[in-house]
């Protein structure tokens, strides 16, 4: 190590505020984790690896074939912990199990949806649990290749990964013939650099065959035309981390760990004005307010203002809503936001509504990829007329002019990105337009300044 | 030049993918020279695109489009700054401001010694421990207080003044 190697080390994050606070309730992926039981010796210690070992017949019993594993997820209730909530079991059961040509597996860990922070800590304090959960995925579908794409920026993380894969294969879990059966899977990982649409799963794949990350038309799907042109399945780090404990236990037990409809323990990152920031792995359905207080309530006493719920793209809720919701896919969703990533950003009411969306509506014309002209205008437009009411060079009309932007933007696009960019606008303005409304008259911000 | 050292890095990396697809290892490649020289220059690209059997302008696209690849030289240490809306609330325009101040640059700019390039970053994923910020593209510094960011650029002042920049600047 070299001396400035050094001097950098001392300020690494090491999990104790934001995974190893025993705040957890009833975790099932962050449980028993200290930031030095991550390698495999460890892992198994925890029970690890005997999902596998069960769906292969090596524990003294049958065995499960492909259609079981795919119906125990299923039954599970397990949705997508990347964003979109989709049901996870249905997604497998969209591939071609009997095709015969090469298919891929790829697991989404470019983690850059502002807010979210839970796959780092997966990847660094649990890698092996996110390699075991794609060694069942991979079985289940007949698959023999993966990757995992890793956010380029969490560069420890993803040398942490790769000393994972390591012990795995040397541990033979990975690899030709696992665990002396006839299922063989080869997984490697690589990393992103520094773009936030690579996030968008077909961005992810162009990245991955070494191209720039712009999003491909849908359909064909990736259970179709994937990367390199096969069937492929991606699913998010913190999903895969979900099913060794759903195969070792059931798809019911997990189903019963959450709610109807939205099964199992979620990861939620928890940023902004909380007193302890951090990750907190609780059961769906959970109420917001159970949350709030495991993260210590509102900085310094403050009242809570408004909350963004599933990551920076997720449309923001009032205080009075946020404190009535659920912590799950349905109660958000019908409270008029996403669940998302389960980024839980909150605000307190010393925080001006104007600057938030400011700074969000930056990040959007930043990071649009500049393929569809309705996002790569759009957030232009956004995040410069969002800057001017701001800094009090607003016009009246500015509000309904946002409004029809992020409306034309909002369903044009080929991904996301666009509706990710327009949502939050439009629900600023709706919940918070008086706020609006104050800057452009009176050129300055309703809240006290800033501190 | 890559040194023989980075491109035995290289192999590693495209054997990850299959024989007709050496093109998937270009990010990894790209930043192993990144980490190597300081920045991607034109003649890396070339290198790299001769590697990899691919055309010097599809890596051109890639150096281009990713924020992370430097596109020229920067300063020994590049110090990346979070300033997303997460962060912002915890107090990460704040740290880009103190480290502002304390070199004496704006953001976006290096110190004359050729020590220190100050950059605003978009989302680390490190949203609970702002404020974050990111040493050369691969070292992640956690919950930077004041007091920390002194810290940080002391001991960095110590350990690069006991060697010559890797960068040339022009």
């Amino acid at each position: 190590m070299t001396s400035a190697e050094k001097i950098i080390s001392q300020f690494q994050a090491q999990g104790v505020e934001t995974c190893f606070h025993n705040r957890h309730i009833d975790p099932q992926i962050c449980a028993d984790l200290n930031g030095s039981n991550w390698r495999i010796r460890d892992y198994e210690a925890r029970g690890g690896y005997q999902a596998l070992r069960k769906i292969l017949g090596l524990d003294g019993a049958e065995g499960l074939s492909q259609e079981q594993v795919i119906a125990t997820v299923k039954d599970s209730g397990l949705r997508g912990r990347g964003g979109a909530g989709f049901p996870t079991g249905l997604k497998w059961s969209f591939m071609p199990r009997q095709f015969p040509g090469q298919k891929y597996l790829v697991c989404n860990s470019d983690e850059g949806e502002p807010g979210t922070c839970k796959d780092r800590d997966i990847l660094q304090f649990n890698p092996h649990i996110v390699i075991e959960g794609m060694a069942v995925a991979a079985y289940a579908m007949g698959i023999s290749v993966g990757y995992n794409y890793i956010h380029g920026e969490i560069f420890a993380t993803y040398a942490r990964f790769e000393e994972a894969l390591e012990e795995a294969r040397a541990a033979g879990v990975l690899g030709d013939n696992i665990l002396g059966s006839k299922f063989s899977f080869q997984l490697h990982a690589a990393h992103g650099y520094g773009a936030y649409i690579c996030g968008e799963e077909t961005a992810l794949l162009e990245s991955l065959e070494g191209k720039k990350g712009q999003p491909r038309f849908k359909p064909p799907f990736p259970a179709s035309f994937g990367l390199y042109g096969k069937p492929t399945t991606i699913n998010n780090t913190e999903t895969f981390a979900a099913v060794p404990w759903i195969i070792r236990n059931g798809g019911a037990a997990y189903l019963a760990c959450g709610k109807p409809n939205n099964g199992g323990t979620k990861i939620y990152s928890v940023s902004g004005d909380v007193e302890q920031p951090g990750n907190y792995e609780i059961p769906m359905g959970t109420p917001f307010s159970k949350l709030l207080e495991l993260a210590g309530g509102v900085r310094r006493g403050r009242q809570l203002k408004a909350v963004i719920p599933g990551g920076s793209s997720s449309p923001v809720l009032p205080a009075s809503v946020i404190m009535e919701c659920t912590m799950d896919y349905d109660s958000i969703a019908k409270a008029g936001s996403m669940l998302g990533s389960g980024a839980v950003i909150v605000m307190d009411d010393s925080r001006c509504m104007v600057k938030a969306l400011q700074r969000l509506s930056y990040f959007y014309m930043h990071e649009s990829c500049g393929q569809c002209t309705p996002c790569r205008e759009g957030t232009g437009w956004l995040s410069r007329m969002v800057d001017r009411i701001e800094t009090g060079h607003g016009r009246e009309s500015d509000l309904d002019l946002l409004d029809n932007v992020a409306e034309n933007i909002q369903g044009r696009t080929i991904c996301a990105l666009g509706d990710a960019a327009a949502m939050p606008v439009r629900a600023m303005i709706k919940h918070f337009r008086p706020e609006f409304e104050y800057h452009v008259a009176h050129k300055t911000c309703m809240v006290p300044a800033y501190v | 030049m890559i040194s023989e050292e980075s491109k035995a890095r290289f192999a590693r990396e495209v054997a990850k993918y299959p024989a007709d697809q050496k093109q998937s290892a270009v990010m990894a490649c790209l930043a192993l020279a990144q980490k190597e020289l300081g920045y991607v220059s034109a003649e890396s690209e070339r290198e790299i695109a001769e590697y990899l059997g691919m055309a010097p302008m599809a890596v051109h696209e890639v150096t281009t489009f990713y924020n992370m690849y430097n596109q020229r030289p920067v300063g020994k240490y590049k110090l990346n700054v979070c300033t997303n809306l997460p962060c912002q609330l915890r107090d990460g325009s704040r740290a880009l401001h103190y480290l502002e101040q304390k070199l004496g640059i704006s953001m976006g700019e290096t110190t004359a010694d050729g020590l220190f390039t100050l950059q605003q970053s978009e989302c680390l994923g490190a949203c609970a421990d702002s404020p974050v910020l990111l040493v050369n593209d691969q070292a992640m510094c956690s919950f930077m207080s004041n007091d920390k960011l002194d810290q940080l650029l002391d001991g960095l002042r110590k350990a690069g003044s006991d060697s010559t920049p890797t960068v040339e600047l022009k």
